[in-house]
């Protein structure tokens, strides 16, 4: 036994350890706190199976953005504390028997794996020069799956309009209910203002590098969207409301590129989504960066909650 | 050269190691919240820094150099404002609050 499958075990010891808690615990800040750990354990695991991609996006998203998600969702239950938002005994068996359900059929699948396990990964690696990436994840994502890629974005902005939607009438386009940091803190406005420069800086690298390398626009994109979400928590910059054009054009801007190049690939090339030869790369990078922006402002804005005043106060 | 560098890096990672290990028993065995967050930052300060200097040797140029330092420095960063929040708020609201 190497000293490395040493390391895995206790890993998958500790992951096992900390999901059952996150079940097992009484109150709900620690169970989000769990499965914040509970992420970036995985992130690592991932990184043990050299899938770095997926280890970046599993700490970004996995830990880091459903975490802040979580915890904003825990705070409003709080708020909410008068009602009793315990539910019924009917409802939290069906949860139980249908989880339980979905983990038995994902550890048949991985239990019994067929014999020759399928995979294309052969001919990616052998086609991947054609279309100039370096990195097969992007190549795959943005090449081969490209409309998979594409809705995936457009998933992301179709849950924004779920949380917006749950604004009373009166304040729809308004102000998102981020809770600001209250008195006004020296310490946090020093982070706001040091770390900024530098995680913006980040989140182009990671984007740039993407194509080549580990990296990518939702990478890139959630650090994007921590940045923001820091500048407006501290208070330096006000929460906009969600009826800006900018905000609204900032958006879609990500996915309509992506979708005016795949477009004009009917035309340019043979298929929909299908690049011109020669293009590829420099097509590629202008639809991670804009997807980039995109990812960041839907990230920000899902964090930041539905809208819940008109005006400043 | 490589056995000098080699030791360097074993010698110090396990420092590092060490300051992780009291740092975790300080975060389980300290009475309170802000004894607990002293035990914390010396883990980010002393431990991950022993870590990144037991790294240097091993990275392959400057720039793998480069990134660790600016890791470390990022942790530091965030790791000392975090804590100045968290007494902060336990300073206001209490330890429960």
């Amino acid at each position: 036994m190497t000293i490395s499958s040493i390391f895995d075990i206790g890993l998958v010891v500790l992951i096992l350890a900390i999901g059952a808690s996150t079940i097992v615990v009484r109150e709900a800040f620690a169970a989000v706190i769990g499965f914040v750990v509970y992420g970036l354990l995985l992130s690592i695991t991932w990184f043990r199976r050299s899938a770095v991609d997926v280890a970046l996006t599993e700490a970004a998203i996995g830990g880091g953005m459903t975490g802040m998600l979580m915890l904003g969702a825990v705070a409003r239950l709080r708020l909410a504390e008068g009602n009793d938002t315990r539910t019924s005994l009917p409802t939290r068996l069906a949860v139980g028997v249908m989880s339980a359900l979905i983990a038995a059929g994902l550890a048949t699948a991985i239990l019994t794996p067929p014999e020759v396990i399928p995979t294309l990964a052969p001919m990616v690696m052998e086609n991947l020069a054609q279309s100039g990436l370096g990195n097969p994840v992007a190549g795959v994502l943005f090449v081969y799956r490209a409309l998979d890629t594409l809705l995936e974005k457009v998933v992301l902005i179709l849950a924004l309009l779920g949380v917006w939607s749950l604004a009373p009438d009166r304040v729809w386009g308004g102000i998102p209910g981020l809770r600001v940091y209250a008195q006004p803190s020296t310490t946090l406005t020093f982070l706001a203002q040091l770390l900024p420069p530098v995680g913006i800086v980040v989140a182009i690298y990671m984007c740039w590098v993407g194509a080549k390398e580990p990296g990518g626009a939702f990478q890139g994109g959630t650090v994007l969207a921590a940045m923001w979400l820091l500048v407006m928590i501290a208070g330096l910059k006000s929460v906009p409301s969600i009826s800006q054009p900018w905000l609204r054009l900032l958006l879609v801007v990500g996915p309509a590129i992506f979708l005016a190049i795949g477009l004009a690939g009917m035309v340019l090339a043979n298929a929909f989504l299908d690049y011109p030869s020669g293009y590829a790369k420099a097509l590629i990078v202008a639809i991670e960066f804009s997807l980039t922006l995109s990812i960041g402002v839907a990230l920000g804005l899902l964090a930041a909650g539905p809208p819940e005043r008109v005006r400043q106060p | 050269m490589k056995l000098a560098f080699d030791i360097f890096t074993i010698s110090v990672v396990s420092a590092g190691a060490f300051f992780f290990l009291a740092g975790t028993v300080g975060l389980l065995r300290f009475p309170d919240s802000l004894t607990r967050l002293h035990a914390l930052t010396k883990v980010d300060n002393l431990g991950l820094g022993l870590i990144v200097l037991g790294l240097l040797p091993q990275t392959s140029g400057l720039f793998g150099a480069l990134k660790l330092v600016g890791i470390w420095l990022l942790v530091q960063l965030s790791g000392a404002i975090v804590t100045q929040l968290i007494a902060g708020a336990v300073r206001q609201h209490g330890p429960h609050g």
